[in-house]
């Protein structure tokens, strides 16, 4: 009995969010490999894409809630998704036009691709914060769990109760559902086939009669769509703050790196690394272990190891160690 | 018109902007000499930060984003030098925090020395986890205990360690050692990689810094902050009951209030200005000297340079500690002028990436354009404020008054100084990539 309620606290307290964390990195680390993949430069525009991504959608989560459209037991911003994702992808297309494509016709080095994508990165950030402001913003509606704590407890008899977010499950599905359409999308897809052969080999690749212009267009508006994803499940499962999503950037680039830059099944891997470690190191395991230790081997503290304030120290811990070991990743990205 | 009076007006442009913030009201000028000394203050440390990236960036092509995490450190340097002695809390938890800090400085050397010695394969993984996880918690068994003595002692006005009770201006370069050796730690993992990677790894350190600042309650009182640092000038108080400033003040036909607060901050622009010319003055000597050459050398071509029997990353990890070094310099005034410390206001856009801007625009691998870009970046990072707020009136006039647009423009326009900032970046960048004042 014990062990089960041990098994259902680890559950509640590590599995179910870090999946969901892990779900939405794996998101935006995707789309920063693919950047990387194909235009050749680490985005640091990334976390405010989603942030804008997100806030279009709340936009016209609010417009439909306005006009009394719900989405019965889900939340609405599922049914504004396809709008942001329209949007983000006008921004990006836009700002790939007025800004990228000149660097990138010069063959600029890629430190000035980061340079302009830092120029980037403040024009959205302020954009967001001009629009929707820079406080909290809270949208989720619909059913807020799929399982309730005292439900399952009544159902189960454990003294432990197991809750499971709407926006936990939600998260969790629409990672599976487009990680597996971007994998399709690359392999089997013509489009997708030359955009992996294009970041494979880019002379070879036009060689064989590739369109580059082709290949960063749909390149950007893959990642646009990632990055509302990424922005909207991060948003319903916490809540959207512009800064936050500013802050995000690490653990992704963490994500990214650790899986190998360039590699998308490194992205998702590197992802799940970085939001596990991140839970499980801030996990006060106290509980856990008081009921799987007999009695008087039960801990008195909390049995945390970092405090939560120190997340961002785990993802970077990890970061320096794969640098030390692995600069590749662990997927063997590419190395510009 | 020659490159001379060209650089020379703009740093001319840049004395009229601010004289006009002291004489006149008009536009988006406030027309207090206070304010524009405010400006000024803050313009000369941001002109020194931006010669500390320069340094790195202009010379040596090295991309730092974690000029935040330096800053701070600098300000913590103030902490730890100029603050009053607490017995109290060293004969409460001092030895213990010492002991721990020097155990966990030796369980990583230690698992250094391992990953040296030992061939790679599963034995070395084994012992070098099992070093560290016991270092870890041996750390904490010790750590724990002094950090919650110490935080018991007065904790509404003290709580940490205190400080070394000297006299403040040592402060800087204390801060400036401070930064070194985080860069020396950061640079001696991620320099040799890719460039990328410095990138992301100091964007991570500077995070991390300030994670520790604003949690490790017994170093810096975290987000309670450290106020009332010392001050290496008079306090206005003090000047206003003097009966010879008042004097003086009063000869001169000044209010004795207003000519304190500007005695202090005008006293704090000539010790700000005396530090920045020293350092542009070592800048310019070490771009000019063989050093320089060598370091652009490198930069140009580091295959060629390598060739040529120099050591590349050693050169590079000297002028990161070096730029790093200049940021916490910089950071410890920064601390020194508010007279606090405030670990929750530091904010990467704000102490990292506008630095970048100041660079960019200013002319990356110039000193002299780092230092223009410092102050002509500052002193509109105040001002877009106003400005905007001033085209938002223009642009809504025609507006009913009243309509919920209106409104909302009119309460965001203080968000445009994000906008306006990356503008003005990537206009530099695409129209005039090497900045106001270039390279030579």
């Amino acid at each position: 009995m014990d062990l089960l309620n041990a098994l259902v606290a680890l559950t509640n307290f590590v599995i179910v969010p870090g999946l969901a964390y892990g779900s939405q990195l794996a998101l935006g680390a995707l789309g920063v490999t693919l950047i990387y993949g194909i235009l050749r430069f680490s985005n640091f525009a990334h976390g405010d894409t989603m942030a804008f991504g997100a806030m279009l959608t709340i936009l016209v989560t609010w417009g439909f809630q306005a006009m009394g459209i719900t989405f019965g037991v889900l939340p609405t911003a599922l049914l504004a998704l396809p709008f942001g994702i329209l949007g983000t992808i006008g921004l990006m297309l836009f700002t790939d036009r007025t800004v990228y494509r000149f660097y990138r016709q010069q063959k600029a080095k890629p430190v000035i691709f980061v340079m302009v994508s830092l120029g980037v990165m403040f024009m959205m950030n302020g954009l967001v914060r001009f629009i929707i402001g820079p406080g909290d913003q809270r949208f989720a509606d619909g059913e807020r769990f799929i399982i309730k704590a005292r439900a399952f407890k009544e159902m189960t008899g454990l003294e432990e109760g197991l809750a499971i977010k709407t926006t936990q499950g939600i998260t969790v599905i629409t990672a599976v559902i487009v990680v597996a359409l971007l994998f399709w999308f690359l392999n089997k897809t013509r489009t997708g086939k030359s955009m992996r052969a294009y970041s494979d080999n880019e002379d070879l690749a036009l060689l064989s009669g590739i369109n580059p212009e082709r290949v960063v267009m749909y390149t950007w508006m893959i990642v646009a769509a990632l990055a509302t994803i990424a922005g909207v499940l991060y948003g319903l499962d916490k809540s959207f703050k512009p800064f936050t999503y500013f802050q995000l950037l690490l653990p992704i680039f963490a994500a990214a790196i650790v899986g190998g830059l360039g590699s998308p099944l490194g992205a998702i891997a590197g992802g799940f690394i970085i939001a596990f470690s991140e839970v499980t190191i801030t996990y006060a395991w106290k509980k856990v272990l008081a009921y799987v230790l007999p009695d008087h081997l039960a801990p008195d503290g909390l049995v945390q190891l970092l405090s939560t304030d120190y997340k961002f120290a785990v993802s970077f811990a990890i970061l320096i160690v794969v640098l030390l070991f692995k600069p590749t990743g662990l997927f063997k990205g590419k190395a510009v | 018109m020659t490159e001379t009076l060209k650089h020379t007006l703009l740093f001319a442009l840049v004395g009229v902007l601010i004289l006009l913030e002291g004489a006149t009201d008009a536009l988006f000028f406030s027309g207090s000499w206070n304010s524009a000394l405010v400006i000024l203050n803050m313009g000369l440390i941001s002109a020194i930060m931006a010669i500390g990236v320069n340094i790195q960036w202009g010379f040596a092509g090295l991309f730092n984003v974690g000029i935040m995490g330096f800053t701070a450190l600098g300000g913590l340097a103030v902490v730890l030098t100029a603050t009053p002695v607490i017995p109290e809390a060293w004969t409460a938890g001092g030895f213990g925090i010492v002991t721990a800090l020097v155990l966990g400085a030796l369980t990583i050397a230690a698992a250094v020395m391992i990953t040296k010695v030992m061939p790679a394969g599963k034995p070395r993984a084994l012992v070098l986890t099992a070093v560290l996880i016991a270092g870890f918690f041996v750390y904490r068994a010790i750590f724990d205990p002094a950090v919650s003595a110490i935080e018991e002692i007065n904790p509404a006005l003290q709580g940490n360690i205190g400080g070394l009770g000297l006299p403040v201006l040592l402060a800087w370069p204390a801060g400036g050692l401070l930064a070194a050796g985080a860069a020396w730690l950061i640079g001696k993992t991620a320099l040799g990689l890719r460039s990328d990677y410095l990138a992301i790894a100091t964007l991570g350190i500077a995070e991390i810094i300030i994670a520790v600042l604003k949690n490790e309650d017994w170093l810096s009182r975290g987000v309670k902050n450290v106020v009332g640092l010392p001050r290496p000038l008079p306090y206005e108080v003090d000047l206003q009951n003097d009966p010879s400033f008042v004097e003086k003040a009063t000869g001169l036909g000044l209010d004795p209030v207003v000519a304190s607060t500007i005695y202090v901050k005008a006293g704090y622009a000539v010790m700000f200005t005396v530090v920045l010319l020293v350092l542009l003055w070592m800048a310019q000597m070490a771009l000019k000297s063989p050093w320089g050459r060598m370091m652009r050398a490198i930069r140009d071509n580091e295959v060629a340079a390598e060739a040529m029997g120099k050591d590349v990353t050693r050169r590079h990890l000297q002028i990161f500690v070096l730029g790093s070094a200049i940021c916490g310099l910089a950071g410890a005034m920064m601390t020194t002028l508010d007279s606090q410390l405030t670990p929750g206001t530091y904010n990467p856009l704000r102490f990292t990436f506008l630095i970048w801007v100041m660079v960019i625009v200013g002319g990356s691998g110039n000193n002299f354009g780092a230092v223009l870009g410092g102050m002509l970046i500052w002193f509109f990072w105040i001002k877009v404020e106003p400005m905007g707020l001033l085209l938002i009136e223009a642009i809504t006039s025609g507006m009913a008054d009243g309509s919920p647009l209106k409104a909302h423009l009119l309460e965001s326009a203080s968000h445009m100084r994000l906008l306006t900032m990356g503008l003005i970046l990537l206009l530099v960048l695409r129209f005039s990539p090497r900045g106001l004042i270039p390279e030579k």
